[in-house]
């Protein structure tokens, strides 16, 4: 059996998000780079896969980015990938989803991956699109925002998280694709042994204009910060001042205190 | 412009979603078309073509079907646009469409400005214009992005459609929402935990706080997913719809699945350590503190009172 994972690098959402110069994307200098957290999820579930048939699945993480995304691939091979795929990008911000799983298709497709795990969605840009994108390109089955995954006889019984707590169950025969929500499964930290593991195991270099057959459906025309709400109050300074400031506001603006 | 807006249905009975992408066609100015797959017993009210499909043949989670029935209509009407809900329906099938139709897809439109579609990115703490290239575009809708201006009217013309589909996703059941400890909908007052609390240690800090306020503990999914609060206190669109007089949210930095759920909150107060969490385009109060400092002084001075 042959699992593909496909992860993405994004900067950790605390940051503080600036416009770059050209006002097309977000400034990539000074931020903390992390793994896709929805990707976390895919990836502990591809080894649990591979725990569950005795370690005979292979798994191929994928990631599609710049030469830091690297570490993205590192630190799935230290949660239990067995081999990293990096198509190298250093403009892959610029390119939309639809490019982006054009890419990943034109590798996946000769690989015949029985299972692919993508995460629902990146950080960044929150598109979802993706791991749906690529199903359709290829042909398999799709199946969105799980929450529960069974595998059992070449064939995977899925909760699907839908509105207001409901959960869908569905049944898809391998191969197909599933995105993967928060609370799938509880992602492994990985041990310091299998960071140095993680180290010697395969990382292959691809370049991305070998892999690229389309062109862009959309593009990103400006970025910008949100408006802010109009007449919002913000208070700063020293705790028991704060305290009594937004006490005194409570008692004026609500009937909490009556 | 022609927009083919995409309703949605669950379990029989269509979801107000629908009318956002109305509100959202007469946002824009286009002239609507309307497709879901439903039934007959429960049509929006819309005074315009309805093409339905029957739910009991074409199932509730059917996509190659429910693709194939869309590009029908596609084929029959020529929209410019096809517009459907940023929810679990709509993001599973719009990806779908843009590859049948070689189309453009812009997920989770909040506005529409200068011609290019507003979405959000990084946790909505950034804006980005998208301007499709593609000849149709296929865009999804943020939950209450689009809100109507007044109730809807009228009566569809209702067209019945068919189409051949295999299904390659087997739908088995569902399974419904767990019924927990707590009935947030009713609740005057909701204080919140997020992953700004740190650890598990302190969600009583907010609890107290939620006691001291006569109110209920809520959460945000983080801290859910975590188990350090049950689901049935999750706030959001995967959680409840919450609309309480007052609602503090602590630590929360507010995604837009937490914001759909808690934005008919009367009166919002955030309690945030990042002046700039997104919480503060919806907060009335915003206070830039370290939640567990500020906490327990709340609770001591109301206490007092």
């Amino acid at each position: 059996m042959k699992i593909l994972v496909c992860i993405k690098q994004v900067p950790d959402m605390e940051s503080r998000f600036k416009v770059n110069a050209a006002g097309s994307w977000y400034d990539t200098s000074d931020l903390a780079w992390r793994l896709n957290e929805y990707d976390e999820y895919a990836v502990e579930q591809a080894v649990q896969v591979k725990e569950q048939l005795g370690g005979a699945p292979e798994i191929t993480v994928l990631c599609v980015g710049p030469e830091r995304v690297k570490e993205a691939i590192k630190k799935a091979l230290a949660m239990g990938g067995d081999k990293g795929v990096h198509v190298q990008d250093e403009a892959s911000f610029e390119k939309d989803p639809f490019e982006i799983a054009s890419v990943i298709a034109e590798y996946a497709r000769s690989e015949h991956f029985d299972l692919i795990l993508t995460g629902m969605q990146s950080q960044d840009r929150g598109s979802a699109q993706v791991g749906v994108l690529l199903a359709e390109m290829l042909g398999i089955p799709a199946v969105t925002t799980i929450v529960g995954f069974t595998l059992e006889n070449g064939a995977v019984t899925a909760k699907r998280e839908l509105e207001g707590g409901l959960k869908a169950v569905v049944k898809a025969r391998l191969p197909a694709l599933f995105t993967c929500q928060l609370g799938l499964n509880t992602p492994r930290y990985p041990t310091l042994p299998n960071i140095m593991k993680a180290k010697k195991k395969e990382l292959a270099a691809l370049a991305v204009a070998d892999l690229l057959k389309v062109q862009p459906l959309a593009v990103t025309a400006k970025m910008t910060l949100p408006e802010k709400k109009a007449g919002g109050v913000v208070l700063e300074g020293e705790i028991g001042e704060l305290a009594d400031k937004l006490i005194g506001i409570l008692k004026e603006k609500t009937a909490v205190f009556k | 412009m022609k927009a083919l807006l995409v309703g949605e249905y669950r379990e029989g009975k269509l979801l107000g979603s629908t009318y956002e992408t109305l509100a959202f066609a007469q946002k824009i100015g286009a002239a609507a078309v309307l497709f879901a797959v439903g039934s007959e017993g429960d049509l929006p009210r819309f005074d315009g073509k309805l093409y339905l499909a029957d739910a009991g043949r074409y199932g509730e989670y059917n996509p190659p079907a429910h693709k194939a029935l869309l590009l029908e209509v596609i084929a029959k009407e020529k929209p410019d646009l096809v517009v459907l809900s940023h929810s679990s329906y709509g993001w599973d099938l719009a990806p779908r469409l843009a590859v049948a139709l070689n189309a453009a897809q812009v997920s989770e439109v909040v506005d529409v400005r200068d011609g290019a579609f507003v979405v959000p990115a990084c946790n909505a703490k950034l804006r980005r214009q998208v301007r499709p290239k593609s000849a149709v575009t296929v865009v999804t809708l943020q939950a209450g992005a689009f809100g109507l201006t007044g109730e809807p009217a009228g009566t569809p013309a209702v067209e019945r459609i068919e189409a051949q589909a295999e299904g390659n996703v087997e739908f088995v059941g569902y399974e419904p929402a767990e019924k927990g400890e707590v009935d947030l909908s009713r609740a005057e007052v909701i204080v919140s935990a997020g992953r700004g609390i740190g650890k598990p240690e302190n969600v009583e800090i907010i609890a107290s706080l939620a006691r001291a306020l006569g109110g209920e503990l809520g959460a945000s999914r983080p801290v859910v997913d975590a188990g350090w609060v049950d689901h049935s206190r999750q706030v959001g669109t995967t959680g409840q719809t919450v609309a309480p007089k007052l609602y503090v949210a602590c630590g929360i930095s507010g995604a837009i699945q937490h914001l759909a759920g808690m934005k008919k909150s009367g009166f919002v107060v955030a309690i945030n350590k990042d002046k700039d969490a997104p919480i503060g385009e919806v907060a009335d109060v915003l206070v830039v503190a370290d939640v567990l400092q500020l906490a327990p002084a709340l609770v001591e001075k109301i206490k007092a009172l």
